[in-house]
């Protein structure tokens, strides 16, 4: 906007006002402003909250037997690829819960976009690239299709999208059927040999690094010499990359204050001019998307694809996400928050199954975990709010 | 009170404006001259048209009949959007904002400032602070901390960013529905203070209201709006108060509602409470 441009900024803020009403304060104090100590101000933050479970979730663990092999260097990149790959569509379901919708075909799309690349690499003889290509393009227009729905017939999110959790499964299931027979596809990777592209998305990072540890004997190796953990995998990237670059998006560009508008007060954002609905549409294929990066990364890893992949990916993605501080009526979040979600989500399943719990009392502590997320996500929004009481 | 001579081109003016919803007629027949420098009070009981009104001229509702000019050219609004680039913006009464946002992210909502053009480029938070802060300054409000969300502001100061972002981003005609009805004395007189500054910076105001006590002080030209009809256009010097407040509720319904109420005193007149 030119109008922006124009005014000059002076490096004194308090004016003159013309009515005589002079500011009392010099720049950066204000009287009025009760003095919020530093802790005040963190716990404010909504990511803090996770944050706070995620330790207290470390020293759970580090208390019960079996911590050492959860906290060694193998039980912690098992545990950190099950939180990159939950991270994955987390962040993606939590801009869209911020935006204000939900996608619930996120887990269906895991399922369908790894049949697509298993059909068409197997039985259309594409190369990797191309399957995984097409993958993203059937994500795209799957997001398009579910976003415009939404935005057109104001219908909840919450409808269309278990319609497409459905249809996504059903197509799934019924087109590998019709194909192969079978409701999986295996050998994906045999007659398709292109180690470039299906590194980007199996491979390591800093082999060469763990390699070298493994020589010098910090870290333990095979008996051929080979660690047992060779390098970063590249799951663990994808995730930190997509949080940093959707952490930055939300929060330091004009995207990022669209989205907070949108779903916290969608008449309020449309009538300053905030393209709304597109704001809506573009989170719907970017959730998509995710569904495939992820269903791309298990396709790599496994050589496989399965019908019944993403069973349930939704509720944990939104569960991730409702843990990381996201509130589930629009408007408030930060992905920060939903990388900590994710990492208590792979920490206890991984904890359970090392500590010899009966991996049964997963949903349990599961169930309880949300029940809390959610109650002291209300309570810093209440904070947030300047508020003790409620609204 | 410089009343502006009808030479100086109005700022916006509705030509035979009528809005009907089915066969409801909401609006009939509006004719509304605007000029800049100028407070003109749209005033009106319940049910008068008032908000209908707003919404024309706010780009909300498109009018089933007649014409709007912007600065003599006639224009046609197809968002409020279309509207505010017009230089027509609108305070509403539910303000348009967002309250778990930043009174900073509020101001700038769908005009963020950024560094560059790319997009995904920054946007540029300090600088938009910094304006923020100055913007509603410049209007006499010392803001705290432009980072805090606008939920933790009372009503007056929400309506002072409301405001301010508006004459910031180079509005010509303001248009206030409602804005005292929901605040206290001080917080009203505040907000009454900010139109008056709006209209030395020569905006048009058009400052709708039901509250005669907060908008006579105030206004320059007074339009009177019954059952969806204009009841005549006055300026300040022709028209007291009570002159007002009598067309305002009809006339005569005021006095037969005085007439009732003085029978019904009347009755319970011997009661020690009600004697002086």
């Amino acid at each position: 906007m030119a109008a922006v441009e124009d005014k000059a900024i002076p490096s004194e803020v308090p004016v003159k006002g013309r009515f005589g009403m002079t500011s009392k304060r010099a720049a950066g104090t204000d009287e009025r402003l009760a003095s919020t100590g530093r802790l005040t101000q963190w716990l404010r933050r909504p990511e803090a909250g996770a944050a706070g479970g995620l330790i207290a979730t470390i020293i759970i663990f580090a208390l019960l037997p079996g911590a050492s092999n959860l906290y060694s260097l193998q039980g912690s990149m098992t545990f950190l690829t099950l939180a990159a790959e939950l991270g994955i569509i987390a962040t993606a379901a939590a801009l869209l819960i911020i935006a204000g919708e939900f996608d619930l075909s996120v887990g269906s799309m895991v399922g369908f976009a790894g049949v697509v690349i298993g059909l068409t690499v197997k039985y259309w003889g594409l190369p990797l690239w191309g399957g995984i290509a097409c993958a993203f393009a059937v994500a795209i227009l799957t997001g398009y299709v579910n976003g415009l729905i939404v935005v057109k017939t104001r219908l909840p999110s919450f409808i269309v999208t278990l319609a497409s959790l459905y249809i996504l499964r059903g197509l799934s299931i019924g087109i590998t059927r019709a194909v192969t027979g079978r409701t999986q596809i295996p050998y994906i990777l045999d007659g398709a040999p292109d180690p470039a592209t299906a590194g980007l998305f199996n491979g390591h990072l800093f082999t060469g690094f763990f390699h070298w540890m493994g020589t010098q004997g910090w870290i333990a190796t095979r008996t051929d010499g080979i660690p047992f953990v060779v390098g970063i995998p590249m799951s663990i990237v994808w995730w930190l990359g997509l949080t940093a670059l959707a952490g930055y998006v939300l929060t330091q560009t004009k995207y990022g204050n669209w989205i907070f508008a949108t779903g916290g007060d969608l008449n309020a954002a449309r009538n300053v001019g905030v393209p709304v609905d597109r704001v809506k549409i573009a989170l719907f294929i970017y959730t998509a998307c995710a569904a495939t990066l992820l269903a791309t990364i298990q396709v790599m890893e496994a050589g496989s694809a399965d019908t019944t992949r993403g069973l349930l990916k939704e509720f944990e993605a939104i569960i991730a996400a409702v843990i990381g501080g996201v509130l589930l009526t629009g408007g408030y979040g930060t992905v920060y928050g939903v990388l900590f979600g994710a990492l208590i989500f792979g920490l206890v399943q991984m904890g359970i199954f090392y500590t010899g719990i009966d991996t049964d009392w997963f949903k349990v502590f599961l169930g309880i975990v949300i029940l809390m997320a959610v109650l002291v996500n209300n309570y810093i929004r209440l904070k947030a709010l300047g508020r003790g009481g409620g609204k | 009170m410089t009343n502006p001579a009808q030479t100086i081109q109005p700022a916006m003016e509705l030509r035979g404006v009528s809005v009907n919803f089915g066969s409801v007629r909401a609006l009939q027949d509006i004719d509304i001259k605007v000029y800049p420098g100028e407070v003109h009070c749209l005033l009106g009981d319940n049910g008068a048209g008032k908000s209908t009104l707003i919404k024309v001229l706010s780009g909300v509702h498109r009018p089933s009949k007649g014409e709007i000019f912007v600065d003599g050219r006639q224009v046609a609004f197809r968002s409020p959007r279309d509207a505010q680039d017009l230089g027509v913006a609108t305070v509403f009464q539910d303000l348009g904002m967002i309250s778990l946002m930043s009174i900073t992210r509020n101001f700038f909502l769908g005009r963020e400032p950024t560094r560059s053009r790319l997009p995904f480029s920054r946007f540029d938070k300090e600088r938009a602070n910094t304006i923020a802060r100055q913007a509603m300054a410049d209007i006499g409000i010392d803001v705290r901390d432009p980072t805090q969300a606008v939920g933790t502001l009372s009503g007056g100061e929400r309506q002072s960013v409301a405001i301010a972002r508006a004459v910031h981003f180079g509005a010509k005609v303001l248009i206030l529905d409602e804005p005292t009805s929901a605040l206290g004395v001080h917080q009203a007189a505040m907000v009454l203070k900010f139109i008056i500054e709006a209209r030395m910076r020569g905006l048009a105001v058009i400052f709708i209201s039901h509250n005669i006590h907060h908008a006579y002080p105030v206004g320059d030209t007074f339009t009177l709006l019954n059952r969806g009809r204009n009841r005549g256009t006055y300026a300040k010097s022709e028209i007291s108060r009570d002159e007002v407040i009598s067309i305002m509720s009809g006339g005569e319904d005021l006095k037969a509602v005085e007439a009732e109420i003085a029978g019904l005193l009347a009755q319970i007149g011997n009661r020690p409470s009600a004697a002086p």
